[in-house]
């Protein structure tokens, strides 16, 4: 009995030391002066750019690293080549890599001297440089949510549309991707999360020039660590954790669904 | 010839799952697949279905070669061992599935599936999603789907395996009667040698990749080519070179010219016939099947000596 009571508050203790109090301080000192400072903060043009910046790169990055997640884990779990076990340990390269070294990985690449430097584009200190470090750091997600319940289900009902006469797009369609439907919507969640808080391999990358590459994140420590702006630096933060808190909410209105419709029963 | 199956052959790796193995399987009949697990009766069903690719060797389906041709164009209907319903679909929709995919009309598409749900009992229960079934009502619907397209051949992997002993009696009954109704090629795979004598016209006895034997259910039982099928299909005493099956063994109070003694270790009485475990005077253990009244009649009890004799017996050159 009080065992149970202390793992409780112990949990909930941790949790409200670690995560709330933080959280909350933030929101607090946005908020202790009413709207209108937050308000004037993330109304000045270079915090709208920093967050139309963020949301450009997050809305091409999630849609790319969805389709390529749900792709490289059906290549994962349903063809047996000898180079899949490599692909399926290279996927998980981003969540080991600390991202300032994806960030000096990426110039590597790109900038005097690299592979591919010297493109007819800019790259490095501009928009593709940004969506590249975006994209690597938050690519493991939605193959990670994927492979397991694909190797759930099984071949069984995919089998079966095949010998009701069912293309493979059409299986793929009808059976496949219904059946990883909440898997995907949770790693698309996660991505998107990770993006919009992406800030080690973005900051090594962009540039970080005011009103062209700076995202919100970039924003926030400039703000708070240059500017000396600590109003800009809290109410931009309360920004991204909106943006996080109404990620979190998409996923756990998912979460229940999954549950209710029966889709788990044997 | 609805379904040949030519020197038909596949290698998993090390293991042989199929060894030259040919089948032939007539319209309209209702054909057992019979062996232990590892026999290669799932493989030949899967080769057939075009779910597996044979190494070597050819299929035909209805005359045409089919060896090479993907699933969806052979014209078969699979219902898979642990009956793969479409999760996310409900009933009415599982069943629909190959006709949607077909394209056919709306009202002929409704019309079909209210008339299959109908005939395997589950017409009120479209609305339903798989989770919510029974085994047996799953297993059904799986037939129902498995057979909307119209299959030339319909091919059931283990169909009673997942199920508890009476709702099996019940299904393989009423499958029977469905095949009666329908009269649609039927292949089935099995490793229960009753199920297979039930309800299959003929009966393909597998064997590590090989077929040992194809012949009607009597015929198997009655005359079997080789020692494996004797043993595999139906109780079988073996006692020396000889195989004896339990109730060609004649128990007598009285030795005769030809019984020889043993002793009565353990009755079992199952309904209407009743075991009688024994060991003979050279160690030798055998069973004896008796009916009721017989054995009331002897008078057996354990421990007692009694005079056995094979009334048949069969040999096997090896």
């Amino acid at each position: 009995m009080i065992g149970r009571y202390l793992l409780r508050f112990g949990a909930l203790g941790y949790l409200g030391v670690v995560l709330l109090a933080p959280v909350a301080l933030i929101f607090w000192r946005t908020f202790e002066h009413g709207w209108h400072p937050f308000w004037a903060a993330i109304s000045n043009p270079d915090a709208v750019h920093a967050l139309k910046l963020t949301l450009e790169v997050t809305l091409i990055a999630v849609p790319l690293n969805t389709v390529f997640g749900i792709l490289c884990g059906l290549a994962i779990v349903r063809h047996r080549l000898p180079a899949m076990g490599l692909v399926n340990a290279l996927v998980d390269l981003p969540l080991a890599l600390s991202p300032v070294v994806v960030g000096l990985a990426l110039i590597l690449v790109y900038g005097p001297g690299g592979w591919l430097h010297g493109l007819p584009f800019k790259v490095l200190f501009s928009f593709p440089a940004i969506l590249l470090a975006t994209m690597f750091v938050s690519l493991p997600f939605v193959v990670r949510e994927v492979v397991p319940v694909l190797r759930e289900i099984g071949t069984d009902q995919e089998e079966a549309a095949a010998t009701l006469g069912a293309s493979s797009f059409a299986t793929f369609r009808r059976i496949t991707l219904p059946a990883i439907r909440w898997a995907v919507a949770y790693g698309v969640v996660l991505t998107m999360a990770r993006s919009l808080g992406e800030f080690g391999a973005v900051s090594v990358v962009s540039g970080n020039v005011v009103g062209h590459t700076q995202t919100l994140t970039l924003y926030v420590q400039d703000a708070y660590a240059n500017q000396f702006n600590e109003t800009g630096a809290y109410s931009a933060s309360v920004l991204l954790a909106l943006l996080a808190i109404a990620t979190l909410l998409l996923m756990t209105m998912f979460r229940p669904k999954e549950e209710t419709r029966g889709d788990r029963g044997a | 010839m609805a379904i040949e199956a030519r020197n038909v052959s596949k290698r998993f790796g090390d293991f042989v799952a199929l060894d030259d193995v040919s089948v032939e399987v007539e319209s309209g009949s209702l054909t057992a697949l019979l062996g232990p697990s590892g026999s290669g009766k799932s493989t030949l069903l899967r080769v057939i279905a075009g779910l597996e690719q044979p190494d070597t060797g050819a299929v035909f389906i209805s005359g045409k070669e089919a060896t090479v041709l993907a699933p969806q164009k052979r014209g078969v209907g699979f219902v898979f061992q642990h009956y793969a319903p479409f999760k996310h679909m409900t009933v009415w929709e599982n069943v629909a599935f190959g006709l949607k995919i077909r394209r056919r009309p709306k009202a002929e598409i409704r019309a079909r599936v209210d008339q299959l749900l109908d005939l395997v009992q589950l017409a009120g229960l479209g609305k339903r999603y798989p989770a919510q079934l029974s085994g047996g009502q799953r297993q059904r619907m799986a037939l129902a789907r498995a057979l909307a397209p119209e299959p030339e051949v319909l091919l059931l992997d283990e169909p009673f395996g997942a199920l508890d002993a009476r709702v099996r009696a019940e299904l393989r009954e009423w499958l029977r009667r469905l095949h009666d109704e329908v009269h649609v090629t039927t292949v089935f795979v099995t490793h229960d040698q009753e199920e297979a004598l039930e309800l299959a016209d003929r009966i393909v006895v597998m064997n590590r990749g090989r077929v040992e034997q194809i012949a009607p259910p009597r015929e198997l039982y009655d005359d079997p080519e080789n020692a494996f099928v004797m043993s595999f299909v139906g109780p079988v005493n073996r006692l020396g070179d000889a195989w004896v099956r339990p109730h060609d063994v004649e128990l007598r109070l009285e030795p005769n010219g030809s019984t020889q003694e043993a002793q009565i270790e353990r009755i079992v009485r199952l309904g209407f016939e009743t075991r009688v475990e024994l060991v003979r005077d050279d160690g030798e253990r055998l069973s004896a099947q008796l009916s009721r009244d017989e054995a009331d009649e002897l008078e057996l009890e354990p421990g007692q000596i009694v005079y056995v004799r094979a009334t048949r017996q069969r040999t096997f050159s090896a």
